[in-house]
């Protein structure tokens, strides 16, 4: 194929490419500039001086923090032992993943608000707590913390279970055979070669994982206490744009949402690269 | 010596899986519950059934014009995306060209950075040429990620497609326009089916970036959803779950349609 | 390592839900011999591996290690504790190791000293001509060189047993060749017991110290190179080892002879003199037999090189003639037909041309029956 420009290359390529620049590319442009802007139209830190100096705003970023990596961790850490386990296929594989990927396409909202009856002081889960005697008050899981967690878990585990699931099934079985008949255990086995193959799986899961966590919104409103406790990035800068109406202090809270997945993302891929150097295939002969 | 036995790892994994189905299912359930009680404070089930929270659903919300627009925006969403995107498609399966990197990069980003962090100077600047507010305005902020997702999805089905092919139907004399027609799309069915479905689900289920362009009369099903689940104190929980009920069939069914096409990973990624 | 004497199986039977893979498989290999499980796709040859490996559960019968048994269908030794080494067909190489790491992995498993690991893998790497390039990738090699690195890193283990998985039919042809020497001169410098499978009768011949040839599942015959290209024991062995010239007929008259047996058999209008060396006790003897007592059809099974062209006089003469030609090199594969239906496959000498009408004559102490077509 030759390198270079075909002028029929260069058209079909075109309303995609306008689309994306015209959509995405511009308004994040015209987002960026306006976080250096006030209101006048001047060049200015103020936005960002503004929001790492309120003590209110600058502490959504902790929140948030605090909400999406452990809930990311989480996720990643337990979906690695189920997609090994069903690595090799298993009974009841479909059925399996097709209840993993019901909250995915139903979507935060109706996750949420179901949780929240569900989850509720009279809810069914409560009630069940009770019976069995593991608490004789009904525990606390809405309008808080850890429901904002639990419902960052339930939607996120199913992606990352199905993302690494996809990317052990790509390892070659005979790896694993190989490295039995040499003598390692399963989990020397695990350890020493589909552990270290499935580290940019991992990584890459990780990063998509966190980026979507890091940018909870509705759940963090309805399951959590958004005056407060689960104020995130997210409603920060959605209250600045639509309800102070100050565009420029809510471009700059979104830059720094962006900037801070940015830092995220690169450090968890030096960590994945430093486990694994080396051929990027998966052994495919 | 290694007896065979039930592995505890086989059990564990059950469990495991049969907890999160059951609160799954226990979610839903409440809600659907939940949407037809009355009077339901404590106990397993509710003391009686009604329908009357959907009657006062039907009432506050214009159900008609709220499903009408959630319609219209997965169909035109699809439509475009789709038209958008199969040349765009093409051209990076087939062609080598300077920059292919960087393209295919920028068609990823939209995918990868989540939906709120440029969803608002999308807004922002969809309100300043006044197209926000508009069913258009909704069109056009969720294109944004469903363009690349329909580009990524319909790649490899490009690529099945061997570059042999057409280069049989040009000697058999035909025209380019006649290899597309007779060629390619018949071939490449399967994958702007999959696209099609696929993103007609994420767009009905597209909560952010709808949330944040629409207006009173532009809101989608999940939008409208969240608002009444926001005002909680202002709408009596049943009905909210009414609603809730109301846009869980919508997206079921087509979850439905879109599983006799794709197997579950494959509507996640399009893992093959 | 375990010195030991022979490897004992006996009637290994697997079967993948209602199917069965491999039927009452039994077998006696002693220590430093080279046996080949030999067969088509789907006879088992590869399943009986993976169960002797330990990377299969075997569904009845037992392996057996001496006294010591590692399988007897209801509790087995895993695979990692066999002390069995297996080169398999795609290599399976660590993609994110180097060679010598690939190498070193089992030594490092089994804490070996450092010093003591890379004289062992420098010394396993000499053996397979690929010294110093420990520091490379294995996608950085070719396909021969995976494949050495791959059979380095079991024998460096000093393995009890070396089991290869069609090594070599990933390689192309040249290769093929050369990679067969290796293995050849590496089994007689080290004299490691191993089993190879492989459906091609080109390195079973070359390699074996006895070959076993399977079909679905079943044990068609087990011998010495000579023993199953010379003597095969049913058409199916014949046919898989290169007979051609297979015909169906009537046996007309069956005699004992000093060697076996004089059998007279009419094709199609053509008779042929047999002189089959079945000895008393020979089951292709009774089967010959019972086919002429219940007049059934027998098949015939002749080498092409075995019929000899331009020969006026002799035994078994007929006159075909040539319809194809495939010259290759050497030789030429010839077909010539003889009457309506009966096609000859000759291995002339000299050159013939499509048409020609020739003169052939077999002798009939290359002339193979079997009673039972080996379908089935």
């Amino acid at each position: 194929m030759a390198k270079g420009f075909r002028g029929g290359t260069f058209l079909l390529l075109l309303p995609a490419t306008t689309f994306v620049a015209l959509l995405f590319v511009y308004p994040f442009i015209y987002g960026l500039i306006l976080s250096f802007t006030d209101a006048s139209g001047a060049i200015t830190l103020g936005n960002f001086t503004h929001f790492f100096g309120d003590w209110w705003e600058r502490r959504t970023i902790g929140v948030t923090l605090g909400i999406s990596l452990p809930a990311t961790l989480i996720n990643v850490a337990l979906a690695i032992p189920f997609a090994y386990y069903m690595r090799h296929g298993t009974r009841g594989e479909k059925v399996v993943t097709f209840f993993l990927i019901i909250p995915l396409t139903l979507g935060t909202v109706l996750v949420s608000e179901g949780m929240l009856t569900f989850m509720g002081p009279a809810g069914w889960l409560n009630q069940l707590i009770m019976l069995l005697g593991i608490s004789p008050k009904p525990l606390r899981f809405t309008h808080n913390y850890t429901g904002v967690l639990l419902s960052l878990v339930i939607q996120g585990f199913p992606f990352a279970f199905l993302m690494i699931l996809g990317y052990v099934s790509g390892i070659n079985p005979d790896l694993e055979k190989a490295s039995q008949m040499l003598g390692a255990s399963k989990l020397q086995t695990f350890v020493r070669v589909l552990f270290p193959l499935m580290a940019p799986g991992i990584a890459i899961c990780f990063c998509l994982n966190f980026v979507m966590a890091f940018s909870v919104f509705p759940s963090a409103v309805l399951l959590g206490e958004p005056s407060g406790p689960t104020r995130v990035i997210a409603y920060a800068a959605y209250q600045w744009a639509f309800e102070k109406f100050d565009f420029n202090m809510a471009s700059a809270i979104s830059m720094t949402m962006a900037a801070i997945e940015l830092v995220v993302i690169s450090i968890v891929l030096v960590w994945r690269n430093s486990i694994y150097r080396g051929a990027s295939m998966v052994g495919k002969g | 010596m290694q007896t065979r036995r039930i592995p505890v790892a086989s059990i564990l994994f059950y469990l495991a899986m049969f907890v999160y189905v059951a609160v799954v299912l226990g979610i839903l359930l409440t809600v659907v519950l939940n949407s037809v009680s009355k009077g339901w404070y404590s106990g397993a089930l509710p003391p009686f059934l009604t329908p009357e929270w959907y009657v006062y659903v039907a009432g506050e919300h214009d159900i008609l014009n709220l499903l009408f627009v959630t319609f219209v925006v997965a169909v035109s969403v699809v439509g475009v995306s789709i038209i958008v995107a199969f040349p765009a498609a093409y051209a990076l399966s087939r062609r080598e060209f300077r920059g292919k990197a960087f393209l295919l990069s920028l068609f990823l980003l939209p995918m990868i950075v989540p939906p709120m962090t440029y969803g608002i100077p999308l807004a922002m600047m969809l309100y300043k040429v006044h197209l926000a507010a508009r069913i258009i305005g909704v069109i056009l902020s969720n294109l944004v990620p469903i363009v690349p997702f329909v580009i990524l999805i319909l790649m490899p089905f490009i690529e099945q497609v061997g570059v042999n092919l057409e280069s049989a139907a040009k000697m058999l004399g035909a025209r380019r326009l006649t290899v597309f027609r007779k060629i390619l799309v018949p071939l490449t069915l399967p994958g702007i089916l999959t696209a099609g479905i696929l993103s007609i689900v994420r767009t009905i289920s597209m909560f952010e970036l709808t949330y944040l362009v629409a207006g009173g009369k532009s809101q989608t099903i999940v939008v409208a959803l969240y608002a009444d689940a926001y005002a909680a104190g202002a709408r009596p929980p049943q009905a909210v779950d009414a609603l809730a009920v109301i846009y869980f069939l919508t997206t079921m069914v087509c979850l439905v349609v879109a599983l006799r096409f794709v197997s579950p990973t494959q509507m996640v990624f399009r893992i093959k | 390592m375990k010195e030991f004497t022979r490897v004992i199986i006996r009637n290994l039977t697997k079967e993948f839900g209602g199917k069965v893979a491999l039927s009452d498989f039994s077998l006696e290999i002693g220590r430093g011999e080279f046996v080949t499980f030999l067969g088509p796709s789907g006879c088992g040859k590869s399943t009986a591996l993976n169960c002797i490996a330990g990377l299969l559960p075997i569904t009845r019968g037992g392996i057996f290690i001496d006294d010591e048994c590692i399988d007897d269908s209801v509790t087995k030794v895993p695979p990692e504790s066999r002390e069995f080494g297996m080169v398999f067909q795609n290599y399976a190489l660590f993609p994110h190791l180097t060679v010598f790491q690939n190498v070193a992995f089992g030594l490092h498993l089994r804490r070996t000293a450092k010093a003591v690991v890379e004289e062992k893998v420098a010394a396993a790497l000499k053996l397979v001509h690929l010294e110093g390039q420990g520091q490379k990738y294995p996608t950085q090699m070719s396909g021969g060189e995976q494949q050495r690195v791959a059979i380095a890193r079991c024998i460096v283990l000093e393995p009890r047993l070396l089991m290869l998985d069609e090594p070599l039919s990933n390689l192309d042809a040249k290769l093929r060749g050369e990679m067969r020497n290796e293995i050849l001169s590496l089994h007689t410098r080290l004299k490691v017991t191993t089993i190879y499978v492989t459906h091609d009768q080109q390195e079973a011949l070359a390699l074996s110290d006895r070959i076993v040839v399977l079909r679905l599942g079943h044990v068609q015959q087990v011998g010495t190179p000579v023993e199953i290209y010379s003597d095969p024991a049913n058409l199916f062995v014949a046919n898989f080892m290169g007979f051609k010239n297979i015909w169906r007929g009537d046996l007309v008259s069956l005699t004992e002879s000093d060697a076996g047996l004089d059998a007279e058999v009419r094709i199609d209008g053509a008779s042929l003199h047999a002189r089959l060396r079945y000895l008393p006790g020979d089951p292709r003897r009774k089967q010959v037999e019972e086919a002429f007592a219940q007049k059934r059809k027998v098949w015939t099974a002749i080498r092409p090189e075995d019929i000899i062209v331009g020969a006026r006089e002799g035994a078994n003469v007929l006159d075909p003639n040539v319809i194809l030609v495939e010259y290759q090199g050497q030789t030429s594969l010839v077909s010539a037909m003889l009457g309506r239906d009966m096609l000859l496959e000759l291995r002339p000498a000299a050159p013939l041309r499509v048409g020609d009408a020739v003169k052939v004559s077999i002798d009939p102490g290359r002339v193979f029956l079997f009673a039972d077509s080996g379908e089935g």
